[in-house]
């Protein structure tokens, strides 16, 4: 089949795909058809391609997929820290109501921190080793309030830590990064990212790095704050676990595109994609029988540079020869599926989709 | 499984000294007297957080490093102290493998040859010529034999823990030890290997000593289950024991702590609070008792025993340990 022929008319889902222009215009961060690409030696990678979504005050999104899925580059290029030497980026991302794409550096630099702003992976190397933690919560502070005086940024700084949960911030303030624990690098870290209140928070991997009982501290802080200060979170992670405890919506990201969208309960609950099933089911669990193998995706995460043609995740997928040739040809475009709100980009028909889930996840035991 | 144990550690204990300039200021106690058997054919998970001294325990295991002090018993013989000439044929017996797949190969040398050297340091001549044995391991662990005279930088991460593993396989050993050996992969690479080295273990009846920071991990591949804090068991136990009826409080805060995607919502958790003291000078009695809600006086005065509650199979050591309560009501309410 050529891939310029239109969709043939045996089309099991035969609704519109999702338009371009979503709804929620007055969410606090709308991403529309946003692609990003580097040029190297090697080749074009086509790190994001078309990838839309919304996150609106109060709510949490969980960006899930596994490494080269394009989930860390979506949210750099929200915070506009791609190089514009060697980036491409076009779409919309609007924080605000305000456009971020194309907008000028120092404009960007205004937003980031006062109304956006990132909790990293690794807080030692996002914390300059030479300052101290005080310092330099005070001049993330100071930067966007340049009236405020020293005394007053320092007072700012050391009611932040405190409110991160470090004991005795008046004395952690003038301490160096390698004087904290991992730990408690990470609450600094949150506290200088939320020092100047912005709206919109992103957490890349913020737990990844960190113990489970610490990580336990780490997703409650976050959460506490998010009642308190109302902000929109968009939590990256790979662990999937996470995601259900502290989400309330998941898009789920494979070669750059968004395969599956929807509240955290559907993709969860009753998840409609095959690489969706694929990470659900090689997951181990605390429940369900032990002794049971995992399932494993077979193959490997795809080449960004050199993506497959059609649908990025076929060769993997063992539903694929069930979807035709379409698979190999036409990337397929998110619709909707199951209940409201909920998409999915999958050749597969939505009946097809629930007698292989029932079938072939759902009995395994471990998606439930 | 009645046999006499492949493995037994007796009091073993690693402290670093840690110096400034040329005087000793201190001693970091990684390891602090573990007691463990593994017999053969047994999986053996050693679970805890960062700086408990699971690595240090591994290390030690297969005399990458020098105890301080205790025994370790291989197949009968005391290799606690053993030289580089007694080890080397133990080493056929006794392989580790790395977490890290990216620093474990060389980059220099072919898949072939890294995982003939076992064979060749060992002066072993396999049946049939070394290359054919190099060539029946790729294939054991899934990868294709023809990829032999490839370099480690053409393989993904999962691909390249698939050679290391062939590396650890090549000598038929009796005991692997494997630190972390999925953490640093994707999770659905994860799988692939979990499934792999359970087959090989399952396959060629190997006894393991595994080594990870998931719980849920080594819940899916251990029989037995060690639960170490500071440099210490706290808890040891079958894996029905460990995961349905934790007795240690530890082990219950680090359970209800993993995030599990049969679960949505806040989970009622046990909230452990501050972070894991420095074994520098880890507390008094109890090492847990900082960051444990139960802790009474006597915790602080006298350090509780490793002692066996019922039966035998599963020991605890807490002055408070749970008894009976499974650990779904205590998490709920």
């Amino acid at each position: 089949m050529d891939s310029s022929e239109p969709l043939p008319s045996g089309e099991p889902d035969d609704r519109p795909a999702v338009p371009a222009q979503r709804s929620d215009q007055d969410a606090y961060l709308r991403v529309d058809d946003l692609r990003v690409r580097f040029d190297t030696s090697d080749g074009v990678v086509r790190a994001v391609d078309g990838v839309s979504f919304s996150v609106d005050r109060g709510r949490t999104l969980g960006i899930v997929g596994e490494s080269g899925s394009g989930k860390s580059v979506t949210s750099l290029a929200i915070l506009g820290l791609h190089d514009p030497k060697r980036t491409t980026i076009t779409g919309e991302i609007s924080v605000g109501g305000r456009q971020v794409v194309g907008l000028a550096d120092e404009e960007v630099r205004r937003l980031r921190g006062r109304d956006m702003a990132m909790i990293f992976q690794d807080p030692l190397s996002a914390l300059h080793p030479y300052y101290t933690v005080g310092r330099q919560i005070a001049e993330a502070y100071r930067v966007h309030h340049p009236k405020a005086n020293r005394r007053e940024a320092r007072q700012r700084a050391v009611d932040m830590l405190d409110r991160v949960g470090i004991p005795q911030p008046a004395r952690r303030f003038d301490q160096y990064p390698h004087e904290f624990s991992g730990g408690m690098r990470q609450r600094a870290m949150i506290a200088m990212s939320l020092v100047n209140d912005p709206a919109l928070l992103i957490a890349d991997e913020p737990t990844t790095a960190l113990d489970v009982t610490v990580q336990a501290q780490i997703l409650d802080l976050l959460a506490d704050l998010q009642a308190e200060f109302h902000s929109a979170i968009i939590l990256i992670t790979h662990d999937l676990g996470v995601v259900g405890q502290v989400a309330d919506d998941v898009l789920v990201m494979y070669g750059g595109r968004a395969v599956e969208r929807g509240s955290v309960e559907q993709v969860l609950r009753s998840p409609q994609h095959p690489y969706t099933w694929g990470l659900l089911s090689s997951v181990p669990s605390l429940h369900g029988d032990a002794d049971a193998d995992l399932v494993p995706i077979p193959g490997n995460p795809p080449s960004l540079i050199n993506l497959p043609q059609g649908c990025a995740f076929h060769p993997r997928c063992r539903y694929a020869d069930r979807a035709g040739s379409r698979s190999r040809t036409d990337v397929p475009e998110l619709r909707p599926a199951g209940a409201a709100g909920h998409l999915v980009a999958c050749h597969l028909g939505e009946e097809e989709r629930a007698t292989f889930y029932a079938e072939d996840v759902a009995s395994v035991g471990v998606a439930r | 499984m009645t046999d006499e144990p492949l493995l037994r550690v007796r009091g073993l204990t690693k402290h670093f000294p840690v110096r400034q300039g040329l005087r000793a200021t201190g001693l970091v106690r990684a390891v602090d007297g573990l007691d463990f058997d593994v017999r053969p054919g047994e999986t053996l998970g050693l679970v805890g957080e960062s700086g408990c001294g699971k690595t240090t325990t591994g290390r030690m295991l297969v005399r990458l490093l020098e105890p301080t002090s205790g025994s370790i018993e291989f197949a009968g013989r005391d290799i606690t102290h053993a030289g580089r000439r007694e080890l080397r044929p133990l080493r056929q017996e006794l392989q580790i493998i790395f977490q890290d797949p990216y620093a474990s190969l060389n980059p220099r040398h072919t898949v072939g040859r890294i995982v003939a050297m076992p064979l060749q340091v060992n002066g072993i001549k396999p049946p049939g010529g070394i290359k054919a044995r190099v060539q029946e391991l790729l294939e054991l662990v899934g990868l294709n034999p023809e990829h032999y005279n490839r370099y480690p930088h053409e393989f993904s991460g999962g691909q390249r823990q698939r050679i290391g593993i062939a590396r650890a396989l090549a000598l038929r050993p009796k005991l692997i030890v494997a630190d972390e050996p999925v953490s640093a992969l994707d999770v659905s690479i994860q799988a692939q290997v979990v499934n792999l080295l359970r087959d090989l273990q399952r396959e060629l009846g190997l006894a393991f000593v595994f080594i990870a920071h998931d719980l849920a991990v080594i819940r899916h591949f251990c029989q037995r289950v060690a639960v170490m804090y500071l440099g210490r068991i706290v808890e040891i136990g079958d894996r029905e024991d460990i995961y349905e009826r934790p007795q240690h409080p530890y082990t219950r805060a680090l359970l209800s702590a993993i995030p599990d995607v049969t679960q949505l919502g806040p989970a009622g958790r046990i909230r452990l609070t501050g972070d894991v003291p420095t074994p520098l000078d880890p507390p008094s009695g109890c090492r847990f008792r900082t960051r444990c809600w139960k802790a009474q006086d006597i915790c602080a005065t006298e350090e509780p025993a490793l002692v066996p509650r019922d039966g035998g199979r599963q020991a605890t050591a807490c002055h408070f340990p749970e008894v009976a309560a499974p650990i779904d009501e205590e998490v709920s309410s």
